[in-house]
């Protein structure tokens, strides 16, 4: 018997493409325009998701019958402010240094509404197993743009990746520099990652036609 | 039926009250049961920024690497040779003056009555004595701070940057050693005035060769924290330089 199911194997990689939470339901924008200067912060932003977000749909799920339709979001509110404080204790306690990089991210994620979005629209609907899929398969989804857009921003507005100096160093003009190539400094600014999202939809939509809605 | 019982007032008001209570407590608990270890670990990230400022750490090539937590107790006592308490005009040693909390002393010098303590750190590396403060202000989003070494003529030695919420990959870049770096060998007197140092936008001297403008490179996308931390450099220590001019004149 295979670990996951057909319909499984589609809660996890449906939002990597058609059903993106980026790019399609268009949620998440503002971390995705915050924090994509650097690759790096990319990636911590979307392992750190990632984390609450299958967490959290699990709770929220675990709780689906019992929860009073009135008071849900300030419940699901509590949940996810909850577990990121108890996360960030528990690295405050033992690995301190990891709780540094991420202290940013804490605010970031609590108010980041792919998870909101995604306890209100599938969690409450759902089994525990298939939310914790659901919510790895979004957060990947949106980890995936996320990256994209860093790489690009990262290489072509500082021109390094992950920090390091992939086209020469800008100021001793090496590598590329050498010919009078510069950094376009736009690109760490939060307008280019909206320019860079706004390409992505497009290349994804000419790609297919599906997702075009009718007029 | 489930569903109908749930849409109940009473029954949304008993599952608000015990979800606070649980939630609450096991924060609470949580929060209790790992605070001693949490204080240790601030402790010890002090003694290492500290250490870093004067150029005691394990950075290899752009690396920013304190000393390990298990070595930096014996090797704060070892490289700070004296804390001292600045307080208007009277100095005193007190060896806990690491612990002095910055923000709380700048809240409570804002009463004009009460004298605030500054901490100042007495270190001594391959025979050259570092002074070094700690200094704190706000940037974009939140608090900033910073440990600076000078020499007794107030000339940057090191520095540490930190922050609490700035953006990644632009205000956070202040933690970088390229910015960071650029500090060592600037001057916080220009003619004899107190000007501090400016993180200053132009691009004009990008390679920081001139070390007596008072300025060092800005990073792009970070304007107000750059502001920040050029206010907080002249806010915090100006305070200090009473105390470098009694040091010239023994």
């Amino acid at each position: 018997m295979a670990l996951l199911s057909k319909k499984d194997t589609k809660l996890i990689l449906d939002p990597l493409s058609d059903d993106n939470p980026i790019t399609i339901q268009v949620l998440g924008i503002c971390s995705a325009l915050a924090i994509t200067a650097e690759l790096e912060a990319s990636i911590v932003m979307a392992i750190s998701v990632m984390f609450v977000l299958g967490l959290g749909n699990v709770v929220i799920s675990l709780l689906r019958n019992i929860i009073p339709s009135k008071i849900r979001i300030i419940v699901q509110l509590i949940v996810v402010a909850a577990l990121v404080i108890i996360v960030d204790l528990i690295l405050k306690a033992f690995a301190y240094e990891l709780s540094k990089t991420l202290s940013v991210f804490v605010g970031l994620i609590i108010t980041n509404c792919i998870i909101m979005g995604r306890f209100e629209a599938f969690a409450l609907a759902n089994r525990p197993w298939r939310s914790f899929l659901d919510g790895i398969g979004n957060a990947a989804g949106y980890g995936l743009i996320l990256i994209i857009v860093g790489f690009f921003r990262e290489l072509l507005g500082s021109g390094s990746l992950l920090g390091f100096k992939v086209l020469g160093d800008p100021i001793s003009k090496t590598g590329l520099y050498a010919f009078g190539y510069e950094n376009n400094g736009f690109m760490l600014l939060s307008p280019m990652a909206l320019i860079i999202v706004g390409l992505i939809i497009w290349v994804q939509r000419s790609k297919n036609k599906a997702l075009i809605e009718e007029e | 039926m489930m569903g109908k019982n749930t849409d109940k007032n009473s029954y949304t008001f008993i599952f608000a009250v015990i979800m606070v209570l649980v939630v609450g407590s096991i924060l609470a608990f949580t929060a209790q049961s790992l605070k001693e270890r949490i204080t240790e670990n601030e402790r010890f990230e002090k003694q290492q920024n500290i250490l870093y400022a004067m150029g005691i750490n394990d950075n290899e090539d752009g690396s920013i690497t304190f000393i390990s937590t298990d070595k930096v107790a014996d090797i704060f006592s070892q490289y700070i040779t004296k804390q001292l308490v600045i307080q208007g005009d009277k100095v005193t040693e007190d060896d806990m003056a690491y612990l002095i909390d910055v923000r709380r002393e700048k809240k409570l010098a804002k009463n004009k009555s009460y004298q605030r303590r500054l901490p100042l750190f007495v270190g001594k590396k391959e025979g050259k004595t570092f002074y070094i403060v700690p200094i704190r202000g706000k940037g974009l989003w939140d608090a900033i701070w910073a440990y600076v070494a000078m020499d007794e003529n107030m000339v940057v030695q090191g520095a540490f940057f930190d922050h609490k919420a700035e953006t990644p990959g632009l205000g956070a870049n202040i933690k970088q050693r390229f910015f960071m770096d650029d500090f060592i060998g600037e001057h916080m007197f220009s003619n004899g005035i107190f000007k501090g140092i400016t993180v200053a936008k132009g691009n004009n001297d990008p390679l920081n060769r001139r070390k007596d403008d008072n300025r060092v490179d800005a990073i792009a996308g970070a304007t107000i924290t750059g502001d920040g931390v050029t206010a907080m450099i002249k806010s915090d220590i100006r305070l200090y330089v009473p105390y470098f001019k009694t040091l010239k004149s023994n």
